[in-house]
């Protein structure tokens, strides 16, 4: 069994580094409805890469890249709007990935893959790509935890303390574009929202410094991923969505606690 | 020492001015309260103050600078109802902002014992690992006061510091500001604060009407005598 899991294991700890930090900036930033953005218009990415034969993890990544600097841009300059614009990136993006992959010849079945995600299938290639990301990840937040939680409470001061806030406020969300790509294969676009903001819902319930919240939402991320891996496995029943639906519960039975 | 030189600033959104000749001097230490009705540019002028916003015509030095060069030296207190209540920050977490400057990523001692001295003066000290969520109005502004006045400012603004707070609070608040021994502009709807020592009035409806100390000299608006006033305050001013 540990042969056919080991694989999904260490990703489910990996991406529990990436849930912890950016799940729980995602969560405190209000930047959900972002997120989904970045995450469903990196099928355009993917659909770019599958076009043109390049690589899905390096085409994808510079495709939300130019998203998350695109919804940077849209979010400072058109606060009134911006509901209505994160919603057109979501779709355009994922337009973009379907016009390629009608134009690439052959059924492209691995890319609705990307849909869904499958923890079970994570590649070696994958988990050191998930490794690289997770360094970035790890080092910013060391270097810039004051900065994050200074832009998460009052952007506006931040700004008057002589730091520019809308680059930090692009960085994060640069950060949070290229940690869509390194989990899509693992969890899927339509199901990432879930996993990176349940936990930090639930942590932020019950933690009273960002520290800790952090750290309380990368173990509930990693015990929903494993306790999913491990049910699917003896169920022949998909992971991601299982992992999804763990979270959910714990979720709803959070919220029951006052 | 001249703290505070706007000369001549007009601000125009889209087709209407909002500002228009606005002239007042601080000088280093005084105490100002800008009052005027909602929409009269009160908060246009904070964020001009502030270098949020760039005037259309006019100057504006702070200690003989832009206000974007002197933002390090410039105490800056919102208003307490803007900010979430969700999130997993503690009061220390919050006053130690104050001391986060361009170049700097990590808080030294200094820093934190600069945060304590300054709760301890305020005397929240006893709140200080607790979530903002469990504070009351008052004492979330306090926080806000404090974060401000822990970057050592040398011009503290204001916005509606005394909102969304009982009578008891706001009086607290109120008492605080006026010992302050800094420059300070308070931005208030809440004419109250006439009541209190301030050096200079400010009057913004479109144009400013400046008016120096001492107390209770209220500006002869007729919108200011007829719509704002307290009644106990138009019998003394306004001859109404």
């Amino acid at each position: 069994m540990w042969d056919l899991i080991s694989n999904s294991v260490y990703a489910s700890i990996l991406l529990s580094i990436a849930i912890a930090i950016i799940g729980s900036l995602i969560v405190i930033n209000k930047t959900t409805a972002i997120t989904g953005s970045i995450a469903h218009g990196s099928f355009g990415g993917i659909g770019l890469a599958m076009f043109l034969g390049s690589s899905i993890i390096l085409t994808t990544s510079a495709f939300t890249i130019v998203l998350a600097i695109i919804l940077a841009f849209i979010t400072i300059k058109f606060p009134h709007r911006k509901d209505s614009l994160i919603g057109v990136i979501w779709a355009v993006g994922m337009s973009i990935g379907i016009i390629f992959l009608s134009l690439t010849p052959g059924y492209q079945s691995d890319a609705l893959s990307y849909l869904f995600g499958n923890i079970l299938l994570v590649e070696n290639r994958d988990l050191i790509f998930m490794g690289i990301i997770d360094s970035l990840i790890l080092i910013s937040i060391i270097f810039l935890y004051n900065r994050f939680l200074a832009m998460s409470y009052d952007r506006e001061f931040l700004t008057l303390r002589g730091i520019n806030a809308n680059m930090l406020y692009t960085y994060f969300l640069i950060l949070t574009s290229l940690t869509i790509v390194m989990s899509v294969r693992a969890i899927g676009i339509i199901l990432i929202l879930a996993l990176f903001t349940i936990p930090a819902l639930i942590a932020e319930k019950f933690t009273k410094k960002f520290f800790s919240m952090m750290i309380v939402s990368g173990i509930l991320g990693l015990v929903f991923m494993v306790g999913g891996i491990i049910i699917s496995f003896y169920y022949d029943i998909s992971p991601t969505p299982t992992i999804v639906i763990i979270a959910g519960v714990a979720l709803i039975l959070s919220l029951l606690k006052k | 020492m001249t703290a505070v030189e706007v000369k001549n600033l007009y601000f125009k959104y889209e087709k209407e001015w909002i500002l228009e000749d606005i002239n007042f001097t601080l000088k280093d230490k005084e105490f100002m309260a800008i009052i005027g009705p909602n929409g009269g540019g009160k908060t246009t002028l904070l964020k001009i103050l502030l270098g949020f916003l760039n005037p259309n015509k006019g100057e504006i030095k702070i200690y003989s600078k832009s206000p974007k060069e002197s933002r390090e030296i410039i105490g800056y207190v919102p208003q307490h109802t803007n900010f979430s209540l969700d999130l997993p920050i503690t009061v220390f977490d919050i006053v130690l902002q104050g001391r986060l400057k361009k170049r700097k990523f990590f808080y030294n001692q200094k820093d934190k014992q600069k945060a304590n001295e300054v709760l301890e003066n305020l005397k929240i000290k006893n709140l200080k690992n607790k979530k903002i969520k469990d504070l009351s109005g008052g004492q979330r502004q306090k926080v806000l006061i404090a974060r401000a006045l822990v970057s050592e400012p040398k011009l503290l603004i204001m916005d509606e510091p005394t909102s969304a707070i009982d009578p008891s609070g706001q009086k607290e608040i109120l008492d605080l500001i006026e010992s302050f021994n800094v420059t300070r502009i308070v931005v208030s709807h809440d004419i109250k604060i006439l009541l209190r020592n301030v050096d200079k009035i400010a009057y913004i409806h479109k144009k400013a009407t400046i008016h120096e100390g001492p107390k209770l000299n209220i500006p002869k608006d007729k919108h200011f005598c007829e719509v704002e006033l307290i009644d106990f305050l138009k019998d003394e001013n306004c001859g109404i």
